[in-house]
């Protein structure tokens, strides 16, 4: 986390802090304890292979739940998430390298609220976007 | 496409509440949902600091609407992939979700939420033949009844 950014401050195209997730197997295991989604296919390579997969796959909601990291990261203190979301477009596999990116696509008022809109997205070491999404932020003013 | 797979059964479905189901929303879920994803601010750890940040306990991070109360009748629907309709494919995906949120959700509240399905719709994909399902899910605070947040996902079958 860096210092609090102001919705004054931000223009559209602006790009958000990237991170790194950690995809091991192990935080996997993490992710199904917190989460209670115990489906094989994101811990027991023999059942994922039998449905048709090559490894076990990263759970969509933890791709989510990064770019909802990304997010908070960019907008503490002051900001809020008033919401995000994400489609599941291709699968992603433990130990490779992640990157979650966003860029501020709108600004704008709405009453009191001082909103931009996020374009999100997790990317594979290849470059594809597998969870593109979009955010709606509350950020405060200077 | 072929004949369309969307009965009459399945359209009666469409914005019906299923059961209700309450989920706990602990300092300990909390802790852990944050640590799986790699929260490092402590609003989700620590109380005295959420505290000071102006929220009434732990905060829950972003996608945590809490640890679903579980029975042990509920153990064969953890182990299954989530479904449960009447469709002629067999194969099933978790088309993506979004989280609205109207307050800010801590430890100590306990959601209650039901879905409901908004829509079918069916589409040829690589895949083949794939039938979308939108389901939306409403969060209230159990102590109060407000909404806290909402969802809307949508599911794969093919």
């Amino acid at each position: 986390m860096s210092e609090q950014v102001f919705w004054d401050d931000i223009n559209e195209g602006d790009s958000l802090p990237i991170i790194s997730p950690d995809c091991s197997t192990q935080q996997l295991v993490v992710w199904a304890g917190a989460s209670g989604d115990f489906y094989q296919i994101h811990y027991d390579i023999p059942f994922a292979q039998n449905t048709g997969l090559d490894n076990i796959i990263v759970h969509g909601a933890l791709k989510q739940a990064f770019l909802g990291r990304l997010l908070h990261d960019w907008a503490a203190p002051d900001g809020r998430i008033e919401q995000f979301g994400c489609s599941y477009r291709g699968m992603d596999y433990p130990a490779e390298d992640m990157s979650v990116s966003g860029t501020v696509t709108a600004k704008y008022v709405e009453g009191d609220r001082h909103l931009v809109d996020v374009e999100v997205w997790t990317e594979n070491p290849s470059g594809r976007k597998t969870t593109p999404g979009t955010a709606r932020v509350a950020l405060p003013t200077r | 496409m072929a004949e369309s797979i969307i009965t009459d059964e399945l359209k009666s479905l469409i914005g019906v509440d299923g059961p209700e189901s309450e989920a706990e929303v602990t300092t300990t879920g909390c802790r852990l949902f944050a640590r799986a994803v790699g929260h490092t601010d402590l609003i989700f750890y620590d109380e005295e600091v959420a505290k000071a940040r102006g929220y009434k306990s732990i905060v829950a991070p972003p996608g945590f609407l809490g640890t679903t109360v579980y029975k042990p009748a509920d153990a064969e629907r953890a182990s299954a992939p989530p479904g449960g309709l009447n469709i002629p494919y067999k194969r099933i995906l978790n088309g993506g979700t979004t989280y609205e949120y109207f307050e800010s959700i801590v430890a100590g509240d306990v959601l209650t939420s039901s879905s409901h399905i908004t829509e079918f719709q069916e589409r040829e994909g690589s895949v083949g033949p794939m039938l979308i399902t939108w389901r939306e899910t409403t969060f209230r605070r159990k102590s109060d009844g407000k909404v806290v947040a909402k969802g809307s996902s949508n599911m794969i079958n093919y």
